[in-house]
């Protein structure tokens, strides 16, 4: 293996594109994944996704650019030549062989030497704990072994890169949960390269080095979930992070500097607001019933979730949603004062979506 | 327990109709057949009298009938896996992306709705010496004329060509509608593993079209020994029972020698033979099958 950028990226995609007649799928990606790292890819339902994962592991034909795997150009090169491991989103476990076979389906293509074979099993056996279930075929397992043998199949390959297809999309949210951090656990361990799928930005948060964000075939954010939380990159981002997400209220402009549309009051001095958007957490914001600072709004609705509150409230005509700790259920109508923390305020063009700096 | 009661008469109530046909055209026959297989064929004014299994000593010693027995065998040795590999083979190629294969899935069905009796005839053409089809093309290799069907070692063998020809294209509707049931990302699966086409047909494509392949079996065995179509018309079991089949053979000793207790008895055998192959494939094969 030589050393330097070839090893420490492990995929480099170059103005990938695949179209399908004038769909265009995937449209000019450029990505890069480090050695060792668990890159995210992310996105709302047909945003491309799967076919930029189907691409990488060369299930589909690009339509331009380039893809190099361990600084290789694999581009042109069939999936068993590109040295990766692939889940699949329904497993695709074969159904008449059991779990042994299906696991041990890959080494036996390859010819592995049977001591080999059976020193393989043995550990990824032990990793996943589903050495008690070699036995069976997949018809006779639950999701969440499904899943592990999926996993387990992947892993026996010893690639260095490993692609996921939104693997947890079938299980519920407890097994998820777990597996998530199995998984996590497991890449770090074995130091692959992964690529995940999913549509859930949960997974992606908690998982994820880095979370290439994806819309309509193309990146829309390429960094890592801090930083995608703390400073998106365009409205549709900030609209995609967080549960609930940011809230966006339209600006104009106000007597004394910017105002959210509806409500003189100004929110950022000296300025013009026309063509703004303002976008501030729901737990980032403030909200008194009793004290005179801030904007004024009312209460539209609350829901109460245990840990918090969610109430909305409309301002001017926007609606903005907080998160309140506790219980904090406030009937329709109620009059409250509304603000936020220093330095929790965005501000995104409402033409072109894209950041502007706060001054 | 009223209510179970009344449960029971409703279904058997409703299983009635179905019940009454099958044991008056079926169940009946075989009994019947069976019964009849111990007595002596009514002549004139005497009437069958019961003869033991004098019936089944002169099938032993009756050579036409091994002969027609083997003619059968090797007619479904031949013809069954022929007419399977074929269908798998098409299905196959018309599963693909392939330009034009919405017509070659219909050109593959064309032979499975013709009837028997026009596919026979059309074949009756392609056999015939000097003006058929095969011995035009053989002749422009500088082939003579052969009497395909007219002679002893070849007649067979048409007859088992025009079945495949007929029996595969059936087959491969079953074939292609289990291939399309297939999960497509197992074959993705498998090409990152880097397994070949052959590698990914024994081991993924090939057992699970068992199920598949065991009802098409059945079906072909069946068919091997129930299909007389084509001897009637193309060659009459001739020459000197050289193509004959079984059903054939009774037939004409049923309705052309009218020696009805013999004909029972060889009903009998036929029947049993067929059970004996439903009991193996129904045990055996059916446990070696993985069914989704
Ligand atoms: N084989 C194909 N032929 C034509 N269009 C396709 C094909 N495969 C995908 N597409 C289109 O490409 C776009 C992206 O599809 P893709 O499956 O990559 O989305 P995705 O992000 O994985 O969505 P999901 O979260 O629903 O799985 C969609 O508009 C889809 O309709
Ligand atoms: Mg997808």
């Amino acid at each position: 293996m030589r050393l330097g950028e070839a090893s420490l990226s492990a995929i480099e995609l170059r103005g990938v594109a695949k179209h399908w007649g004038t769909t265009r799928a995937v449209d000019g990606i450029n990505l890069t994944a480090r050695q060792g790292s668990l890159v995210v890819l992310l996105g709302p339902s047909g945003c491309g996704k799967s076919t930029l994962l189907r691409l990488i592991a060369g299930l589909e034909e690009v339509t331009d650019g380039s893809i190099r795997i361990g600084g290789e150009d694999v581009t042109k090169l069939p999936p068993a030549r590109r040295h990766l491991a692939m889940v699949f989103q329904n497993y695709a476990l074969f159904p008449h062989l059991d779990v042994r076979e299906n696991i041990l389906f890959g080494l036996k293509v390859r010819k592995v030497g049977a001591a080999d074979r059976d020193r393989r099993l043995k550990r990824v056996a032990e990793l996943l704990a589903i050495g008690h279930l070699l036995d069976r075929k997949p018809g006779q397992l639950s999701g969440g072994q499904q899943q592990r043998v999926a996993l387990g199949r992947a892993i026996i390959a010893e690639q260095p890169v490993c692609l996921m297809d939104e693997p947890l999309s079938n299980l519920d949210a407890q097994l998820r949960q777990d597996m998530r951090r199995e998984i996590r656990a497991l890449q770090r361990e074995l130091g692959v390269t992964m690529i995940y799928v999913t549509h859930d930005q949960t997974e992606a948060m908690s998982m994820a080095d880095q979370v290439v964000l994806l819309r309509d075939g193309r990146v829309e954010q390429d960094a890592t979930p801090a930083e995608l939380y703390a400073r998106p990159a365009t409205l549709f981002v900030a609209s995609f992070i967080g549960t609930p997400p940011m809230n966006r209220l339209a600006l104009a402009d106000g007597p004394h500097g910017a105002c959210i549309k509806g409500a003189p009051e100004a929110v950022i001095g000296d300025s013009g607001g026309t063509g703004l958007v303002l976008g501030v957490r729901p737990e980032d914001m403030v909200l008194a019933v009793d004290s005179g600072d801030g904007l004024a709004g009312t209460v539209d609705s609350s829901e109460y979730f245990g840990a918090d509150t969610i109430v909305a409230c409309r301002v001017g005509t926007e609606t903005a949603l907080i998160r309140c700790p506790g219980n904090r259920l406030l009937p329709p109508g109620t009059p409250v004062r509304l603000g936020w923390n220093e330095g929790a305020a965005h501000l995104f063009d409402a033409g072109t979506g894209r950041r502007r700096s706060v001054d | 327990m009223q209510t179970r009661y009344s449960a029971h008469i409703y279904g058997w109530l409703l299983l009635l109709p179905a019940a009454v046909l099958l044991v008056a055209f079926t169940h009946a026959p075989m009994v019947s057949a069976f019964v009849d297989s111990f007595m002596s064929t009514p002549k004139g004014a005497r009437p069958a009298r019961f003869v033991g299994l004098m019936q089944y000593e002169t099938l032993i010693e009756d050579p036409i009938f091994w002969r027609v027995l083997g003619n059968n065998i090797l007619f479904a040795v031949w013809t069954i896996p022929a007419s399977i590999a074929l269908a798998i083979a098409m299905a196959l190629l018309v599963n693909g992306k392939l330009k034009g294969r919405g017509f070659l899935r219909m050109a593959y069905f064309t032979p499975t709705v013709l009837p028997m009796i026009a596919v026979a005839n059309i074949w009756m053409f392609f056999f015939t010496p000097d003006y058929g089809l095969i011995d035009q093309i053989r002749g422009l290799f500088g082939g003579g004329p052969v009497n395909w069907l007219g002679q002893q070692s070849t007649a067979l063998y048409c007859l088992m060509v025009v079945t495949v020809w007929k029996e595969a294209g059936f087959f491969m509707i079953f074939y292609l509608a289990a291939l399309q049931g297939i999960n497509p990302s197992l074959y993705e699966a498998a090409s990152l593993e880097g397994a070949s086409r052959w590698t990914v047909f024994r081991r993924i494509t090939w057992p699970l079209l068992m199920p598949t392949t065991l009802f098409v079996l059945i079906n072909a065995v069946i068919g091997a020994f129930r299909l007389v179509d084509h001897v009637v018309v193309m060659t009459k079991g001739g020459p000197d029972n050289a193509s004959s089949l079984l059903l054939f053979y009774i037939y004409e000793i049923g309705f052309k020698y009218w020696d009805t207790a013999y004909a029972s008895t060889l009903t009998v055998v036929l029947l049993v033979l067929l059970a004996a192959v439903a009991v193996f494939q129904f045990t055996y094969l059916d446990k070696r099958t993985h069914y989704q």
